[in-house]
């Protein structure tokens, strides 16, 4: 007896309800701007430059105590957050403090570190930092820059591949659903304010890649019935297309949220963002590759007239065998 | 029907071999580290009672590389400074002056007399009071000028002089720019590494960064502060008189002298004299040159007060050697051939191209020819370190397991031998990360653990596509070979899109990003390699051993 997470046999219609579909899709994206508009991102110091500083200590953490501790050293905006976690001992308390960039200073000076430390010590003795990172204001500038062009370079590589591969309509279709789940991962990270840092945009473009390899199979398995079917309607070869390689889909990303979800339960707060955003990726790229870029193609329709190339272009790579 | 020549299944199973044997030493990470720093140790001969046993505790015919694990893994202290370029255009100005005053002043009936005039650090402006022989001064001082020493900017000269009315403006030519900002950031980056080096921790990265940054991470260090007063302490560049040789560290060298070791002669000592004649911090420039035999040689140049000094010493001695010693280690010791006036010389030896230039470079390296700013510093704690590898070594286990169990439960057999790829998958990534020598960051571990989700991908794809064909009744065979083709495309066309992915963040990211990005690369490449190849020779063997009529997948 196997372990069968869809039906052997399906034939759901995926395109029942388009309007659906398209409506969830869409009230999500504008619900994500408007939060992004509104809210905006919680950047790191990696993008808006700062200090972070994250303590250990034994005792409690009263971080009204911890900021009165520090309201002397004029720092400017200061936020202080507890961090928990199932990794952590009984006694190990683990704060994040975060300190803006100080005006006319690249990077935080030794001095400032020395001070704050001496300052909490007041208020819980035996503190120790357990990291310092500071970026200044010059180089958080340029990460952003770097990270949208990362991000936009690899949409750009992206479609061009698939145009060579396949049509250019698949290329739309395959990118309307790479920037659908671009942004609503976005508009989790500025709902949620979770920190955005260097870190979430690997594992955006992550997300990319992944929903990217969902469409591809779901197209791949297109352009072979649009083959074998000549006389289909577009719509029944999407919907066989989608029904045959659902199982497939479902189980892949089964296993792959299955790794993702035990590194978020186990693998520390240090990669719990980045590993958030690659599981809610995992989920909306599955998604997005079935009612979005399937949809989109059956919006845009295909050339149906496959004869001339239908042994090269499909199976360029058939040949290779093991 | 199914087959696979004999060569390619040698083939499959030597690179597994290869790569699972390339993976082992990270399987007894604390005994081969403590078995490589044994011998890295013991080659420069370093040996303390357990050496001989550390070394014993790992055999030397297995192969002995590590990954590297990043700075967020191991703990330790980043740095990107940024080398105030600029700095140094002053300081050529400046000391060019005595040298245009001197050449004028010679030819006062022309020009009449002159007066310096204030402006921009980085340039040199006078007044000549006879405006009439403005071109003749101007082209006086271009006699100053030298050719700039870069491939680039080969042929051009090293200022330039316009004239404004009476007034001569001097400054560096833009070709002479760019190869001193070269130049200087080449000469901050050597002074660096040698300072990090003499406190001798573990695999130092020091690069480069853009056209006037440098990236500096050292592992183990206590915190960043600590590493930037390490590169902010000033090597001391003197030039001393030679008393005398000597072979043994503890010969008498009497009061006032010192005994120095040589840097590169072993066995060899100078006795000097403890009184510096000149020190670095009055050399404004050195440059591998040759010589008038066109021999390798080092050309270097004096501000004016060690131009006077060193001029008035080599009058004095010429015939007797002098030493040039770098942080208490002797160089090279030449003798004076000549009185050397004006404050530049050239160093002769025995040299060759490349030791001439390391040792302009070392001769520069006195002191940072320009300032550093810090615009990212970044400290990580050994605990911190610790406890991310301690947590995401259980959720690899915890993961890789679950997959296992997932598999085998929704494949049966075939899930078996999707298990056995997927484990070899992963011994391979671990002996690629090892072979090429990269870092493993705390993302780069979420890398692999995304690849041990996906890599399953390729094999779902396949045993989906077998399932497929077994319902159109064809034969078990004919099944397996049809679920493989016909699967391959989907496969590479999804893995490629992946890959350029990570490609894309590997040249974009930096630092975890690009850890992340090396691991995520590589298990696309040998998930791509066990799936369709080592799942495929299981299979193959398997078949061939039981002839099923029939095969549920």
């Amino acid at each position: 007896m196997r372990l069968r997470l869809v039906p052997q046999e399906t034939k759901w219609d995926f395109f029942a309800r388009p309007t659906l579909w398209l409506g969830i899709s869409g009230a999500l994206m504008v619900a994500a701007l408007v939060s992004f508009f509104i809210q905006g991102l919680n950047f790191g110091i990696d993008f808006r430059g700062g200090t972070t500083i994250r303590t250990e200590s034994a005792q409690e953490v009263v971080i009204a105590d911890y900021r009165a501790a520090m309201e002397p050293l004029e720092l400017g905006d200061i936020s202080i957050t507890e961090v928990f976690d199932v990794t952590f001992e009984e006694d190990q308390h683990v704060t994040m403090i975060r300190i803006q960039a100080q005006e006319g200073e690249e990077a935080v000076t030794a001095d400032m570190i020395k001070k704050v430390e001496v300052q909490l010590q007041t208020v819980a003795p035996d503190i120790t930092f357990v990291s310092v990172e500071s970026v200044g204001p010059k180089v958080s500038g340029e990460l952003i820059n770097t990270a949208v062009i990362a991000v936009l370079l690899a949409i750009g590589a992206v479609l061009v591949y698939i145009w060579l591969r396949f049509e250019w309509q698949f290329a739309v279709g395959a990118v309307m659903a790479l920037i659908h789940d671009v942004v609503l991962t976005i508009g989790v990270f500025s709902e949620l304010q979770i920190k955005f840092d260097l870190a979430i945009i690997a594992a955006l473009l992550t997300i990319v890649g992944y929903s990217l390899n969902d469409t591809v199979v779901v197209f791949d398995r297109v352009r072979e019935n649009l083959r074998k079917y000549k006389k289909m309607e577009l719509k029944e070869v999407l919907n066989l297309s989608i029904n045959e390689t659902l199982s497939r889909t479902v189980m892949t990303s089964a296993t792959t949220l299955l790794a993702l979800i035990s590194l978020f339960v186990l693998g520390g707060d240090v990669i719990r963002g980045f590993v958030f955003a690659m599981i809610w990726g995992v989920i909306v790229g599955t998604y997005s590759s079935v009612f979005i870029a399937s949809a989109a193609l059956l919006k845009f329709g295909v050339k149906r007239d496959w004869s001339k190339q239908a042994n090269t272009a499909g199976n360029k790579f058939a040949d290779i065998d093991a | 029907m199914l087959q696979i020549d004999l060569w390619k299944r040698v083939l499959i199973w030597l690179t597994c071999v290869v790569g699972l044997l390339l993976a082992m030493p990270n399987a007894f990470y604390p005994r081969v580290e403590a078995h490589n720093d044994a011998v890295a140790d013991q080659a420069v001969g370093i040996v303390s009672e357990n050496t001989e046993a550390l070394i014993a505790g790992w055999p030397s015919f297995l192969p002995s590389r590590l990954v590297n694990l990043g700075l967020d893994l191991r703990g330790g202290a980043h740095l990107l400074a940024e080398v105030k370029v600029e700095d140094v255009y002053a300081a050529r100005m400046t000391s060019m002056w005595p040298e245009v005053r001197d050449l004028l002043r010679g030819e006062r009936a022309t020009v009449g007399t002159i007066r310096q005039q204030p402006g921009p650090d980085t340039e040199l402006r006078f007044k000549i009071s006879k405006p009439e022989a403005i071109q003749e001064a101007a082209s006086l001082v271009r006699g100053l000028s030298r050719p700039v020493t870069s491939i680039t900017g080969a042929g051009a000269s090293d200022i330039v002089v316009l004239t404004e009315g009476d007034t001569i403006i001097v400054e560096l030519s833009d070709a002479e720019k760019l190869a001193s900002d070269q130049r200087t950031v080449q000469q901050a980056l050597e002074i660096i590494r040698r300072r990090i080096d003499e406190v001798g921790t573990r695999e130092p990265t020091i690069q480069r960064q853009g056209a006037d940054r440098i990236l500096i991470q050292v592992p183990g260090i206590g915190s960043a502060s600590e590493l930037k007063q390490i590169i902010g302490t000033t090597a001391q560049l003197t030039f001393n008189p030679v008393v005398g040789r000597a072979s043994d560290p503890d010969a008498s060298a009497g009061v006032g002298n010192k005994v120095l070791p040589s840097l590169d002669e072993e066995g060899v000592y100078y006795i000097v004299e403890a009184a510096p004649v000149v020190t670095g911090e009055e050399l404004v420039d050195a440059q591998p040159s040759f010589d008038q035999n066109n021999r390798p040689a080092v050309s270097f140049r004096f501000n004016p007060t060690g131009a006077r000094k060193f001029g008035d010493y080599t009058a004095e001695n010429i015939g007797s050697p002098f030493a040039i010693v770098l942080d208490d280690e002797v160089i090279s010791a030449p003798v004076i051939q000549a009185h050397i006036a004006g404050g530049s010389g050239i160093i002769t030896g025995r040299f060759s191209v490349e030791e001439s230039t390391n040792l302009a470079v070392l001769l520069r390296a006195g002191a940072l020819p320009a300032e550093l700013t810090f615009l990212e510093e970044r400290t990580i704690g050994p605990e911190l370190g610790q406890d991310s590898i301690e947590a995401g070594r259980i959720a690899c286990i915890v993961a890789f397991v679950g997959v296992l169990i997932f598999m085998f439960l929704s494949y049966g057999t075939f899930g078996v031998f999707a298990n056995i790829a997927l484990i070899i998958n992963v011994g391979l990534i671990f002996g690629l990360l090892s072979l090429i020598g990269a870092t493993l960051t705390l993302p780069g571990i979420a890398g692999i653990v995304l690849t041990i989700g996906m890599a399953v991908d390729a094999n779902v794809l396949v045993f989906e596509r077998i399932r497929e064909e077994l319902k159109s009744a064809k034969g078990p065979a004919r099944a397996i070979e049809l679920g493989y083709e016909k699967a391959l495309s989907a496969i590479l066309d999804a893995n490629i899109t992946t890959f350029i992915t990570a490609v894309i963040l590997f040249a974009v990211g930096s630092g975890p990003v690009r850890g992340f990005a090396i691991t995520l690369g590589l298990g696309i490449l040998t998930s791509v390699f066990t799936a369709i190849f080592v799942t495929r020779v299981l299979i193959v063997m398997w078949f061939e051993r039981r002839r099923p009529k029939t095969i549920e997948v």
